[in-house]
């Protein structure tokens, strides 16, 4: 095994996760680099450990064994520098404050001043495109537009890494679809790095340069996908016959994952991934 | 947008909707006034009629006086000679108010400094809570006169004796307050704290940024408890530390005239209730200014 490399925005080597109790092993010696400016997808079936080991990337769980390192440094440096901003699937948006509030806590936290603040917030109202709903509050929002502001927010004091867990994953699909194409714009204008969790092929295939496939419990990568489809990605991209070809790659290497699983684990009655064929 | 109503139409649509629900609210209290008028009074009417005992209960002048002589005797002197009952009684009011509005801010910031002090240590949850509820199983009539002979004699000038009523307010105040805090500071969402760990908050600031705010509707659900509950207190209080100024000096002071002066007592009971009311409400019209949150939310 190599040393962990430093120049990556994320490097994992030899990551494992067990939960301490049920000895239940979530995932198993994981090693990955996150080059500066990628758009990485996590995809696996339910429980392979991919919300986990985004979590043990913000240092928000501890791995077992393993080195991780952000940005140059610990996970637990880059978490206390604010290297990342991170979205969960759901907008964990805090219902007392304002669209713009919300917008503003981890500058508030990281102790901006309040001119700087609200230039910043207009910045990201533009950019996530929510003019006029400044003042509104979560629950006067659409669940893709609470989604945004949670965007906004992870995006707001720069950070060099965005983690991103399953953010579309409560939309319906149409909205899922005009969200794809708004990250990918965001993405390209920020010039962030992305790590991207999600359940959904076709999802993955669109937004990312690199697809990394896990295999269910205990969560190992099966399988990394070169996504070489051309930028900037629209609707268009969904009908060439390459997103097809990498999304039935997709597919085949999830499924040698599950398969392989399917002897040491078996009666979870867990789906491998549910998508219907494009 | 041409289908779109100009902003003046849509807020005269808003304030003729707000008027029409404000209307609605006043019509309903009357409404309930009127019943319960009519009920106590109807009860009174039948009860004579019929000539109904029970035990030693009979409905007469003095045991259900009729609510236009309880209003009236309070435009009544109080005693031969005396200034009005209503002149009486508001002065036993604004004293009375003082000690349950300064037992109730008490109680409020010790209830809510233990609730927040619990919610940080599980152990110091474990042992104390017990007590905390043990505390509330006491009588209130019996901690009483030990609090004003405890706290009176430490007490500075100006605080004297009201100051004790004020600590026996607190007693009631605090419990509510302390329990409902902590399961409030306790129930935040486990991704917003997740979130707040992200961008490296200290406890003091997830405390402050996170925790007290989403767990407000809970503390005010406690305060709307306890706002009442601290005039309760302060009357009671009044008693053991042998307080004429107040509304307890005055309930005190009309029992043992009851026979002769029912009305009286039953105007200051009135009195007494419409304080409480008034704590309750107060409370209210603070929680709709400082709690935003979801319609659904709002306890």
């Amino acid at each position: 095994m190599s040393a962990a490399d430093t120049s990556a925005v994320v490097s994992l080597r030899g990551v494992s996760k067990s939960f301490a109790g049920g000895g239940v092993t979530a995932l198993s010696s994981i090693d990955l680099d996150v080059r500066p400016g990628e758009f990485v997808s996590l995809i696996g079936p339910s429980g392979c450990g991919k919300s986990t080991l985004l979590r043990i990337v913000g240092d928000l769980v501890e791995p077992s064994s393993g080195e991780v390192v952000v940005n140059g440094k610990s996970a637990r440096q880059a978490r206390l520098d604010r290297d990342y901003g991170i979205v969960f699937q759901d907008a964990v948006l805090y219902d007392w404050r304002t669209v713009a509030k919300n917008i503003a806590l981890p500058l508030e936290l990281a102790g901006w001043s309040g001119a700087r603040r609200a230039e910043r917030v207009r910045d990201m109202v533009e950019l996530v495109e929510l003019k006029g709903f400044e003042g509104h509050h979560p629950w006067q929002l659409s669940g893709g537009m609470q989604q945004r502001v949670s965007i906004a927010r992870a995006l707001s004091f720069d950070p060099a890494l965005l983690l991103m867990d399953e953010p579309f994953g409560a939309l319906d699909e149409m909205t899922r679809e005009r969200l794809n194409g708004e990250l990918l714009r965001i993405w390209e204008a920020s010039g962030s790095t992305i790590v991207f969790v999600t359940h959904s092929i076709s999802e993955a295939v669109f937004l990312s340069t690199r697809v990394v496939v896990m295999s269910r419990r205990p969560g190992r990568i099966a399988a990394v996908v070169d996504v070489d489809l051309q930028h900037p990605r629209n609707a268009d991209t969904r009908e060439e016959p390459r997103f097809f070809e990498l999304v039935t790659a997709v597919r085949d290497r999830l499924r040698e994952g599950g398969l392989d699983e399917d002897s040491t684990a078996p009666g979870e009655g867990e789906l491998l991934v549910v998508e219907e064929t494009p | 947008m041409a289908i779109a109503a100009p902003a003046s139409t849509r807020s005269r649509v808003l304030d003729s909707e707000r008027a029409r629900h404000v209307g609605q609210r006043v019509g309903l209290f009357l409404a309930v006034l009127v019943f319960l008028w009519g009920f106590w009074e109807g009860f009174r009417w039948l009860a004579e009629s019929v000539e109904l005992r029970i035990g030693q209960f009979e409905a007469n002048d003095r045991t259900m006086p009729h609510i236009h002589d309880i209003v009236g005797q309070l435009f009544e002197p109080s005693r031969r000679n005396g200034p009005l009952l209503i002149d009486v009684l508001w002065d036993a009011t604004l004293f009375t108010a003082k000690e349950a509005a300064t037992g109730f801010v008490l109680g409020a910031l010790i209830g809510f400094a233990l609730g927040a002090v619990l919610a940080h240590s599980g152990l110091l949850q474990r042992g104390l809570v017990p007590y905390i509820v043990a505390s509330q199983t006491i009588p209130i009539l019996a901690v009483a006169p030990m609090v004003v002979v405890w706290v009176n004699p430490r007490l500075p000038d100006g605080l004297k004796d009201w100051g004790a009523v004020a600590v026996i307010a607190a007693y009631l105040t605090f419990f509510p307050v302390a329990i409902n805090t902590l399961r409030g500071l306790t129930s935040v969402d486990p991704q917003a704290l997740e979130l707040m760990r992200s961008y490296a908050a200290s406890r003091w600031r997830v405390l402050w940024k996170l925790r007290v705010p989403a767990a407000l509707p809970f503390i005010f659900a406690a305060l709307k408890i306890a706002a009442p509950a601290s005039v309760v207190g302060a009357i009671i209080g009044e008693l053991p530390a042998s307080i004429q100024d107040g509304l307890g000096g005055a309930i005190l002071n009309f029992n043992q005239y009851y026979v002769t002066s029912p009305t009286s007592l039953w105007a200051t009971n009135l009195i007494a209730a419409l304080l409480g009311i008034t704590f309750f409400l107060v409370v209210l019209a603070a929680e709709r200014l400082v709690v935003h949150r979801a319609p659904e939310h709002v306890a």
